[in-house]
């Protein structure tokens, strides 16, 4: 009677486990091919000029805007100048020598202000966490304070 | 594939029957086989209730989900916690301040959500601490300790914090009747009944910030008042306390408290009081009690002592306060949803009665009193009873309610829930808890607006439960499915401290309302560095300030020289991180208080005495990055006469290379 128990327990056992694998497992494989059919719509159209984020096209001009560069230049001595100087040398990340020449003005927008998703999927992004290994944190910039830094950036990098 | 399911539906029963039918004492072995996929929040997943479990003798509160009962957080409320800095750092010290001084522990009893019209709101959490009796309200945005008050005239404060349907106040009734405050207290112990009161403390709550204030305490007979719940839908207005020793013993109790056949309940119309303070009614008694807050801009706590407070006696006041005879020593005092039902659980008793609030008002009317208690009318117990539930089991304590007309009991005793209809007071189910619950909760389940799903109950003995600890063992929570006609054990696991009083409420009330962390530009903390161009090092006399940030993965500065024995040094470290689930920590070598974890865009100080000469290294304690193990600095200290000048540097303090530094 007892081995008769036992013995069903583990039956009983192993088929509840094995319905609620394979239920779990088909879910999560609905979940792996969902993303990955994502990643594949996504990867033509990412445009590693324009970075990706909300900002698709910003007209900076000619000449620097002396007011945002102003404004931007507190925002980075709160939360930017911990990690970057201002000239080419690095210090947690890159230094800001030349970033605006590096970069389209929408990238550096988008970049500062959705890091995670690009720093996942950008290759220049990517290539400078490689060297950094240090994730650049998301450090919640308004939008007129990315734009500020973007003018700060723009006067650090010799625009009058 | 239903086909399978069912089959082993079918053998999932077959076992439970076949062990049920060997092992008829050891039910804990018959946990049906769903009960597992029951509480299962897979990996990812979000469970489907924050579950607030007050944390006993620990004097904290823990955080589970459920129902999965996974442990969420601890929240540092009445006890000093060197994990975080809570009571250590000197933006914390004020809140465990008392009109004793600094009390670092607390025992931490029961917990009450805020609610609107009756159903929880989701906007604080209050917490009784029972030994120096205080009150606590916790932040549901930050889960951070946002006040603590003290309350003057109390001694266990047990009856708390229990508040009313739209929390306008938070009760706090004493477990240890003492003198007043401003009685001379040096009094024989046995002149109890001369000159020992109780006293029941009503907090007011604010509407928009939730401070809290003492609005006003009533005296009332010395007895010892141990639960209580506010009165809603009909009864709104009124307030329940449950009282036992009302035979005034002051030695002995479990003998010489337990001698009358019925002790109280003990009814307050709180409306009434409250508009007779409005009318200027009571006398101010001279006091003395801490008020401490904790203010989310500054980042920093302060403790103001109070003096006075607002007292009505209450055979002073006829109406006010009325006793309705309750069988044996009374501890749950619990009410109906709708108001209507009172239910005392006698914990001596052999049956739970259930008293009416319509019965109650008529007696009122009617003066149906069989006499008077220290000169309140006590209501006759048959006017005020709707009726008492036979044989519910042994020992009950706490009552909760569902969202269909039950009743459930804890029976400490005979270990068991028990479930009961409230209208025809007949008992439709009982199950066993492993071993002694105390209280019992169901999300809601003392609110308006209880649920149906989930119950969990609260252990004492867990002895023979999990894998022996040595002499000291967790107490446990047991998690049972309620939905059904049949209620079902679906997980069983062990908690901190001695879990008493629990509340839940529906994930969506709290979750989307999380700050995830604090905004740099609005940090008001005097000795905050909004960016490390803002460090520095300060002397003032012999205390040294270091302005301090921290950002993955450096500390600014990171070399501190100068300091000399005898100096006090305060690190203000402000992280200037500005992204969620990002602290840092930190701690120094020798420090003889705790470590500080630093949210982002907050400041915290660290005070530390150096008490030799040398080098102190320091680091961030919470691993933040790749680069943690390279979060650290120094601090050099000179002996008291030393003329080193103070210096601080981060990155510029190397000598050139394979040169030897020039003295």
């Amino acid at each position: 009677m007892k081995k008769l128990i036992v013995c069903s327990i583990i039956l009983a056992a192993g088929i509840i486990l094995s319905c609620n694998n394979s239920d779990y497992a088909s879910k999560d494989e609905n979940k792996a091919i969902k993303t990955e059919t994502a990643k594949e719509e996504a990867a033509p159209s990412y445009d590693p000029n324009r970075g990706e984020g909300k900002f698709k096209t910003v007209d900076v001009g000619n000449t620097l805007n002396t007011t945002m560069a102003g404004a931007g230049e507190k925002v980075y001595s709160v939360k930017c100048s911990g990690c970057h100087k201002l000239t080419d040398e690095k210090l947690v990340g890159p230094g800001w020598s030349g970033v605006t020449r590096r970069h389209k003005p929408e990238w550096i927008m988008n970049f500062i202000t959705n890091t995670d998703a690009m720093l996942d999927k950008d290759p220049k992004a990517q290539a400078q966490l490689e060297l950094c290994l240090v994730r650049m944190p998301n450090q919640n910039l308004a939008d007129e304070d990315a734009r500020g830094l973007l003018e700060f950036m723009r006067k650090n990098d010799g625009i009058r | 594939m239903s086909c399978i399911k069912k089959y082993s539906l079918f053998l999932a029963g077959m076992l439970i029957i076949s062990v049920i039918g060997c092992k008829p004492k050891n039910l804990g072995t018959a946990v049906s086989g769903d009960a597992a996929a029951k509480s299962f929040v897979a990996p990812g997943k979000f469970d489907e209730y924050y579950n607030f479990v007050s944390g006993g003798f620990s004097g904290q509160m823990s955080v589970y989900g459920l129902p999965s009962g996974r442990l969420l957080k601890v929240v540092p409320i009445f006890s000093v916690n060197p994990e975080n800095g809570y009571g250590y750092s000197e933006e914390t010290k004020p809140m465990l301040n008392t009109s004793h001084g600094f009390v670092p522990w607390d025992d931490q009893h029961h917990l009450d959500l805020s609610q609107t019209d009756g159903a929880i709101d989701g906007r604080w959490i209050f917490a009784n601490a029972n030994n120096t009796p205080r009150v606590a309200r916790v932040d549901l945005t930050t889960f951070h300790t946002a006040e603590i008050l003290e309350l003057p005239n109390s001694a266990g404060n047990h009856s708390s914090p229990f508040i009313t349907e739209n929390t306008e106040y938070v009760v706090a009734g004493t477990r240890f009747s003492v003198p007043p405050d401003d009685k001379n207290g040096d009094v024989p112990i046995n002149t109890y009944k001369q000159n020992f009161k109780g006293t029941i403390s009503f907090i007011s709550v604010d509407k928009t910030n939730g401070n809290m204030d003492i609005a006003f305490q009533l005296q009332c007979p010395a007895v010892n008042f141990d639960l209580s719940h506010a009165g809603k839908g009909v009864s709104s207005g009124w307030f329940f306390f449950s009282c036992y020793n009302t035979e005034q013993a002051n030695t002995l109790l479990e003998v010489n408290a337990s001698k009358r056949d019925k002790d109280f309940i003990m009814a307050v119309n709180w409306k009434q009081a409250a508009e007779l303070i409005k009318a200027g009614k009571g006398r101010k008694q001279s006091v003395k009690y801490a008020s401490n807050r904790y203010d989310e801009a500054t980042h920093s706590a302060t403790s103001t002592i109070k003096t006075e407070v607002t007292v009505m006696d209450v055979k002073d006041f006829p109406g006010l306060v009325y006793f309705i005879p309750c069988p044996k020593s009374p501890h749950g005092c619990d009410v109906n949803p709708t108001g209507e039902y009172i239910v005392g659980s006698g914990k001596l008793a052999a049956l739970i009665p259930v008293f009416s609030f319509a019965k109650i008002q008529q007696a009122i009317a009617d003066k149906a009193f069989e006499g008077e208690y220290e000169g309140i009318p006590v209501i006759k117990y048959d006017a005020a009873l709707y009726g008492e539930v036979k044989k519910p089991g042994l020992g009950p304590l706490h009552t909760e309610f569902d969202d269909k007309g039950n009743a459930y009991t804890t029976m400490f005793v005979s270990s068991e829930v028990v479930k009961w209809n409230l209208k025809e007071l007949k008992v439709l189910d009982r199950v066993p808890t492993y071993y002694s619950p105390g209280h019992l909760m169901i999300p809601g389940g003392d609110s308006k607006k209880p649920t149906g799903k989930y119950l969990v109950a609260y252990n004492k003995i867990t002895k023979d439960r999990y894998l022996p600890t040595g002499p000291e063992l967790a107490q446990s929570a047991q998690l049972f499915d309620i939905s059904g006609d049949k209620m079902q054990l679906i997980l069983d696991y062990p908690t901190i401290g001695e879990p008493h009083y629990a509340q839940a409420v529906e994930a969506s009330v709290i979750r989307d309302k999380s700050v995830k962390f604090f905004k740099i530009e609005s940090n008001n903390h005097p000795y905050a560095s909004k960016g490390e161009g803002a460090t520095k090092v300060v002397r003032e006399g012999n205390k040294i300030h270091v302005y301090m940030t921290a950002i993955r993965s450096h500390l600014t500065p990171d070399n501190i020289e100068g300091i000399r024995l005898g100096d006090e040094v305060y690190f203000h470290v402000t992280n200037i991180e500005q992204d969620w689930d990002v602290p840092h920590g930190f701690a120094i070598k020798g420090a003889t208080t705790g470590e500080l974890l630093i949210m982002p865009g907050e400041t915290a100080t660290l005070k530390w005495i150096p008490d030799a000469v040398g080098i102190f290294p320091f680091y961030c304690t919470d691993f933040c990055s790749a680069l943690h193990q390279e979060m650290s600095g120094y601090a050099r200290v000179s002996a008291p006469n030393s003329l080193q000048p103070l210096s601080f540097s981060t990155g510029s303090n190397m000598p050139a290379s394979d040169s030897i530094p020039a003295k």
